[in-house]
This record gives structure tokens, C-alpha cells and sequence, in this order.
């Protein structure tokens, strides 16, 4: 610090006495404004901390005299939330899904929360935009193995496929033919199922599957392979395969035939929850 | 000479008879005040003259425009308000008597902010600070404040009494009175600027039965406070301490800029005593020290000192000073506008070239009046290279708005392409895509909008929930001024999948109105389909 003031020629101020390359500082007071401003926001901060919480203690801080709180905040805003759309919730839990599907408002509202509600519960296994993965079906597209109309949907979150829980889940389940068929008919089989869609690798291997076929399959996935939703038997005769479309995969599928398990969600999440999701999953393929 | 000249005016008034007012500037060159002096109370005497009567009628539309353009109706048909000037913020509209402006056209505003900025570079670069002296809502309303003050209290001298006068009933009432009205004009302020953002008829009457939205009297208040604090009680601080324009205005100013000029070329030496001046052999300047200027200035500062950065060019002074010279039966303009070239031209002439004091002398003719030496402003100076760029600024701005606003859509078309899943393969082998259409309809009449494909031979297209007679468009029907978002699938049959080119286009047209959008669209099919 310089030992005594040294004052500006041009300003007349005083300097603070710092120097840089002949370069002095001014030592300009602040402007009242300023300080004013500064004062009153020390006053503010004291009025603040009484009024919110601010002090951190041991284990908590203080609650401040008005009692606020973030997550109380956040109740009240999702409680206001859920009292708008209360009327709209209760139309879907009242009313039958074809009505709420005729009624715009509604269906948009049951897709919205349809849909997220999906992602929380369904897109494990069935991805985030439904689009399935092997073993699990898409349900984007039309081929549906429990029926894809909105009551069948319904039915189908509501109790679950093959679930344990469920005493009203849809049951259908496919012998393993391994133990039943010799490895040359389950070849043969599967060659023929190819048929149905594509060309097998060889002809004669298919025209033997033909009888094999309508002795242990016809049953239950129908004479041409069309399937059955009471059954949950697939479509053989289409485009959509769940475990593949190889002659290997559904050899394999034959001899061993994997099946998957979907719980029931109507105990879970309640039936308006299920009706939502019911919507949704309709909505994806555009309600076919 | 100069006694002559002074002779010659016997007619008119001597100097000595020019009242002298004891004003004092705020803040002058021979007294500098410190940065942080508490401020100086400033009781502006009421001008008159050319430029008083300008900045009436100034005020009178400004303000004219201000209050009433919220009660102008504009008819658009039973859609849409009928308020000439609307800012819809609930709906996200604007509307601007023929003109309607979605958010996404918000690039309008941006454009006329631009042309404003430049526009200010335009005018400041020719007549110098001429926003700050004449419309700046801060200058309009401190004048109305004036004269609201001036009508209770009186002018200047009476103030300046009222103001040193120890409390009493009279000044209570006078005082009380005075602010009641400003407060009320504030209220009337905060009041017209809600009603630019709803139906003004219908607001007024739900503000007046206290049924109108709290923050429309938020609004008001804070608008009332914004309108009373700074027009009222700080006005000219806020113009010298607060305001970024005096600072970015003067670095816009060149030596071809009007200005608000003192010409001490001919004012100089300034003296209340020709006679006396005379018989000791002095010659004396136009200026007889009177201080009219600066007791009309609103600003509190004396022009004297020369172009200074709290000037807000008002002009005021100007009608001051004229209003002497006329009395004292010289040429007006001792005060004037002015570009510093013509003022150094003419400092030049009056100090010979810079080598002596100022002597009027020099450009006085013989028998009084200006010398045909002194240079004048001349009207050719605003075309500069300098104006000339940016009037080809602000008028290429404003053309291209033009140009957009004429040609612009009223009919758009944003799709967004399904990602997840990117497509679906469906049972008969056929690919499906799923896509968002959005339908903006942007006038505020319905209409049907005709959506067709075009490309992606073999393509089907199906709008959800909607009929559709042909597998290839669909009508769909779309609310006055408003978007629709419809799901539209597009199915590519399993034959198609390997030869077909993915890219289509959605076409979107108005058979009645002629008006289409084409969005190009790209179809998404399985890998190795190929
Ligand atoms: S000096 Fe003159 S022009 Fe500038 S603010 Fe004062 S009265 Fe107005
Ligand atoms: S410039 Fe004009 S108004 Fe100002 S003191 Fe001189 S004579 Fe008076």
C-alpha cells in the first residue's frame, strides 16, 4: 500500500493505491443505490430464512414460520392435477371400452396415459414402442395371437397369458414333439409349415410333412395353418413369426416349443389403468 | 459596431430588459458535480415556440395512438377476435389489423425489432438523439407529468416557492392533488397495455367489476408503479442514469449528425452589458446571459456546455433562446440545431482560424446580421454514404419482410416419421410406417384439406379415424385457424418391398383456395427386404 493518499489529477478522486504499469485504480465510493440495494438484500435474506427453510441442523434444517415445502408443493400441484382429471378417469373406469373409444376426448386421454403407463410396465418386454422383440410379440402389426380387438386386448392385460396368478388367464400350451415325433417328421413339418408362406428346401420333405401336419397340428393351428385366438395357436400362414422363420427355428420350436408368460395387470394396476392400456396397445396399429 | 448594431435595434429591447433567471445546470463544465452529489431538484419552465408546439402534437398522437389502439376493431369473420390489434397470448396469435402471426412466424417481430435498430441508426445518424427528444415513451410521459404539475402548481418560480415553502394545508392539498392525478394517469397507463392482450370492451368491464384475471391487475400495478415512479418522480435520472440509449445513441452521432447546439460563435462573449462592454472597448456575443435555457430545460443542464451526454435533444431550449433573440430583435437560432462541421466552419470563422478568442465580430455583417461566411445546415448533408447504407439496411429488412409476408403460407403441412418402431411388418408380408401429419390451417375460416401421396407407387395410405373413399388421400376437415394432427399409416405391399424408391411426398392442398404444401417423406423398409 502507498504511504500516503494519492489523488487523480483528472478526477480529483483519491486512488486505492494500486498501480499497474502507471495505471492507477480510482477509489470511487459505490453508488448509494447500490449499497442501498446491497443492505436490503441482507435485510431480505434474514426475513427469508425465518419465513422458509434455510438453517441446516444435525439432521433436518429448519422449517421456516410459513411452512413450506418442496415436496408439499409438488403434492398439492399433482393432487390439482388429478382433481382436473378426475372426471375423465371416472368416464373411462364407468364406461365400456367401445364407448370410450367412440367418445374423442376420452380415447385421447386413455392413449396418453395408455401410453405411459405402458412404459413403465410393458416396454420391458415389449420395447418402448411396442415393437417386440423374439419371443415377444409386436404389437404394432396385425397378427395378434389372443385376438386384437379391444375386448380381446383387454382380456389379455387384464389376466395375463399363462400366468400362474390368474385363474382366468389364456392358457394354451404346445406338447413338445420332440417326445412324440421322430426327428425326420418334425423335419418334415417344419418344411411344410414353411410351405405355407415361402418355398421349403425341398419339396418332397414338405409333401411328407403335409400328413404329419394334419395328424398332430391341424387341430389346433388349423388345416392351412391360419391358427386360432382361443388357443393362442399362431398364424403359421403368415408373414409374422414370434420365435423365427427358419426351418431350423420352427423345427426347434416343434420339438421343444418355448412359450412366453405375460402377468395379469388387473390386480396390479387396477381396471381403468387396463382399459388405458387397452386403448393404447389398440391404438398402435391405428385400431385395426 | 456592435453599439451601432445595437443602436440599430432600439426598437426591440435592450439587454439589460431580458429578465435574468436565476437558474442553475445540474451539473456544468465550469462546476463539475462529484459522480455521487445527491441529486439537484429540476422545476423545468413551461417553453413555448415552433419546437413546443412539434413536441405537442407529438404527444397528442403518440399518446393517441397508445390509449386507443386496443379499442379499434378490425372485422376477420366469426372466428376470429375482432380486435385490431390483439396479442393472443392464450391462443399463441397475434393479430395486427389484416395480419395474423402464428408463433412460428414469431421471425416478423424479430425482423421489425431489426428494422427499428436500424431505423434508430438512420434517424440518430441524420437528426441526432430526435427518439429521446420527441417520442421515448419516457420523454412523452414526463411531459404529460409536467403539465399536470404545471396546471397545480404553477410554473417554475411558483414551484420553486411550493417546494421551500414550510408544510401547510395548501401545499398538503396542492401536492396530494398533483400526485392523485399522476397516479390516476398511471393507473389509465398499466390500464391500456392489458387490453392489447384481450378483448378490450370485455376486459374493461371484467377489471372494473374486479372479475378480471389476477395478473391483469398485477400488470396494472406494476405498470402504474413503472409509470408513476419514472415519469412522475425520478424522469430525468432515469434518462442520464439508467437509460443504455444516450450512450449508444451519441456513439451514432458524426460531425454530419443535427444536433442541439449552442453557437457560441456568435454567442460568446456572453453579457447582460452591451453599453458597458462597448464603452470599455469589448465587443459582446447574441447571449445576453439570461438563462432562459436553462431554466425550459427538462433535463436541468445547460447547453452551453456544448453537446452533452444528458441532452436529450428536446429542443426546448431552442424556443427559449428564439423567444429572446426575438425580443432582442436578432436572428433566431443562437440555439439551434446545428452538425458539428457547420459549428467548427463557424467557430473557425469567429476565433480567425482558431488563433484568438471568440469575436462575434467576424461574422457579423456590417449593420448587424450574420455574415454570409456562416455556414447553415443544408438538407443535401443527410444523404451520406453512411444513410445511404443503412436506409438500404432497414428498406432491404423491411422489403424481405414484405416479400414473406405476401407469399407466405396459410396452409402448412410437419410431419414427423415414426422412429420407434421404424416400421412394422405386417401379416400379408407388407411394410407399414407410421407418421404424424400435422394440418396447420391458418386462416380463421374451416377448411378441408386434401392429403394424397405422391410417389411410393402401390402405396396405400390410411388416415386413422377417418373415412376415406380412396385408398391414396384423404379429405381431412380442419378448424378455423387452428392445427390438426392426424396418424396417417402408409402400407408398401410385400411385392413392392425390393424395387420400390422410399421416398414419397405428402401433398396437402385446398381445392377451394388453390393453396398446397408438399412434404417430402421417406418410407422405411425392413433391412435385406432389398
Ligand atoms: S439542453 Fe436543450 S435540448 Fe438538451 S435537454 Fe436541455 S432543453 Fe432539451
Ligand atoms: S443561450 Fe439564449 S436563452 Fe440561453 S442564456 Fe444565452 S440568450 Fe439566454
Amino acid at each position: 500500500m502507498s504511504e500516503k493518499e494519492h489523488i487523480d489529477e483528472v478526477s480529483g478522486v483519491s486512488t486505492t493505491g494500486h498501480e499497474w504499469d502507471g495505471i492507477r485504480e480510482l477509489d470511487n465510493p459505490m453508488p448509494r443505490w447500490w449499497v442501498w440495494t446491497f443492505y436490503a438484500t441482507i435485510v431480505w435474506s434474514i426475513g427469508y430464512t425465518v419465513a422458509y427453510p434455510a438453517w441446516p441442523l444435525i439432521s433436518d434444517a429448519t422449517r421456516g414460520v410459513l411452512g413450506y415445502s418442496s415436496r408439499q408443493e409438488l403434492t398439492t400441484t399433482m393432487e390439482a392435477v388429478s382433481a382436473e382429471q378426475a372426471d375423465l378417469r371416472a368416464a373411462i373406469a364407468e364406461k365400456p371400452l367401445d364407448e370410450i373409444l367412440a367418445d374423442e376426448t376420452l380415447r385421447r386421454f386413455a392413449t396418453a396415459a395408455g401410453d405411459a403407463a405402458f412404459k413403465v410396465n410393458c416396454s420391458q418386454c415389449h420395447g418402448s414402442g411396442a415393437q417386440g422383440s423374439a419371443g415377444y410379440p409386436n404389437l404394432n402389426d396385425d397378427d395378434w395371437l389372443w385376438g386384437g380387438d379391444i375386448e380381446a386386448i383387454h382380456q389379455t392385460i387384464a389376466h395375463g397369458v399363462r400366468f400362474d396368478g390368474d385363474d382366468d388367464t389364456r392358457f394354451g400350451e404346445m406338447p413338445a414333439f420332440g417326445d412324440i415325433l421322430s426327428r425326420d417328421e418334425i423335419r418334415q413339418v417344419a418344411a411344410h409349415v414353411v410351405s405355407f408362406t415361402g418355398t421349403p428346401s425341398d419339396p418332397a420333405l414338405a409333401e411328407a410333412g403335409a400328413q404329419v401336419y394334419a395328424d398332430n397340428c391341424a387341430s389346433c393351428h388349423g388345416d392351412a395353418g391360419q391358427g386360432d385366438v382361443t388357443f393362442g395357436a399362431p398364424n403359421l400362414a403368415d408373414a409374422i413369426w414370434l420365435y423365427g422363420s427358419s426351418e431350423a427355428q420352427i423345427a426347434a420350436q416343434v420339438r421343444q416349443p418355448r412359450h412366453g408368460v405375460m402377468p395379469a395387470w388387473q390386480e396390479r394396476l387396477g381396471d381403468p389403468t387396463v382399459k388405458q392400456l387397452s386403448v393404447y396397445v389398440y391404438s398402435l396399429g391405428g385400431g385395426e | 459596431m456592435t453599439l451601432a448594431t445595437e443602436n440599430a435595434a432600439s426598437s426591440t429591447a435592450s439587454r439589460e430588459a431580458v429578465e435574468r433567471i436565476d437558474a442553475e445546470a445540474v451539473n456544468t463544465a465550469g462546476k463539475r458535480q462529484p459522480l455521487y452529489a445527491p441529486r439537484k431538484k429540476i422545476f423545468p419552465k413551461r417553453a413555448s415556440g415552433q419546437f413546443r408546439r412539434f413536441k405537442w402534437l407529438i404527444m397528442f398522437v403518440t399518446l393517441g395512438i397508445y390509449y386507443l389502439t386496443p379499442w379499434l376493431r378490425w372485422d376477420r369473420g366469426p372466428y376470429a377476435p375482432d380486435q385490431a390489434v390483439l396479442v393472443d397470448l392464450a391462443n399463441r396469435r397475434f393479430y395486427f389489423f389484416f395480419i395474423e402471426i402464428w408463433p412460428q412466424e414469431f421471425f416478423y417481430i424479430a425482423g421489425l425489432l431489426v428494422m427499428a435498430g436500424i431505423g434508430l441508426f438512420l434517424i440518430t445518424s441524420t437528426v441526432g438523439r430526435a427518439w429521446c427528444g420527441y417520442t421515448c415513451p419516457q420523454t412523452v410521459w414526463v411531459d404529460l407529468f409536467l403539465v399536470v404539475e404545471r396546471a397545480i402548481e404553477g410554473d417554475r418560480n411558483a414551484r420553486i416557492k411550493l417546494d421551500a415553502a414550510p408544510f401547510s394545508a395548501g401545499k398538503l392539498a396542492k401536492r396530494s392533488a398533483k400526485h392523485l392525478i399522476w397516479v390516476l394517469i398511471a393507473v389509465a397507463t398499466g390500464g391500456a397495455w392489458v387490453f392489447y392482450f384481450a378483448d378490450a370492451p370485455s376486459l374493461f368491464v371484467d377489471i372494473a367489476t374486479a372479475q378480471a384475471a389476477p395478473v391483469a391487475y398485477m400488470t396494472i400495478a406494476v405498470l402504474t408503479a413503472t409509470t408513476y415512479v419514472f415519469g412522475g418522480l425520478m424522469r430525468e435520472q432515469v434518462c442520464t442514469y439508467m437509460c443504455p440509449w444516450p450512450r449508444i445513441q451519441a456513439a451514432m452521432l458524426d460531425e454530419n449528425s443535427l444536433t442541439v447546439t449552442y453557437n457560441d460563435w456568435r454567442g460568446e462573449p456572453r453579457s447582460r452589458h452591451a453599453k458597458k462592454a462597448a464603452a470599455e472597448g469589448r465587443t459582446v456575443g447574441d447571449c445576453v446571459d439570461c438563462n432562459a435555457c436553462v431554466a425550459v430545460c427538462p433535463m436541468g443542464i445547460d447547453i452551453r456546455d456544448g453537446q452533452q451526454l444528458e441532452c436529450i435533444t428536446c429542443a426546448l431550449c431552442i424556443d427559449a433562446c428564439d423567444g429572446v433573440m426575438d425580443k432582442l430583435g436578432r436572428e433566431r437560432g443562437l440555439i439551434s440545431y446545428a452538425t458539428l462541421s457547420d459549428y467548427n466552419a463557424n467557430m473557425a470563422l469567429a476565433t480567425a482560424g482558431g488563433t484568438e478568442t471568440i469575436n462575434p465580430d467576424r461574422v457579423r455583417r456590417e449593420g448587424g446580421g450574420l455574415s454570409d461566411k456562416v455556414a447553415h445546415f443544408h438538407w443535401r448533408k443527410i444523404f451520406r454514404p453512411r444513410t445511404f447504407v443503412y436506409f438500404g439496411a432497414w428498406s432491404l429488412v423491411g422489403l424481405v419482410m414484405l416479400y414473406a409476408l405476401l407469399t407466405r403460407d396459410r396452409l402448412e403441412v410437419n410431419v414427423l416419421h415414426d422412429r420407434n418402431p421404424q416400421y412394422v411388418l405386417l401379416s400379408d408380408g407388407s411394410v407399414r410406417n407410421g407418421y404424424t401429419v400435422k394440418l396447420l390451417n391458418m386462416i380463421p375460416e374451416p377448411r378441408v384439406i386434401l392429403v394424397s401421396l405422391e410417389g411410393l407407387t402401390g402405396a396405400t395410405m390410411n388416415v386413422v379415424g377417418l373415412d376415406q373413399p380412396d385408398d391414396r388421400s384423404a379429405a381431412v376437415p380442419v378448424d378455423p385457424d387452428r392445427l390438426r394432427e392426424v396418424r396417417i399409416f402408409v402400407t408398401l405391399p410385400a411385392d413392392r418391398l425390393s424395387e420400390a424408391d422410399t421416398s414419397f411426398r405428402f401433398v396437402v392442398e385446398d381445392k377451394a383456395s388453390f393453396e398446397s404444401d408438399v412434404y417430402r417423406a421417406s418410407f422405411n423398409i425392413p433391412e435385406g427386404s432389398r
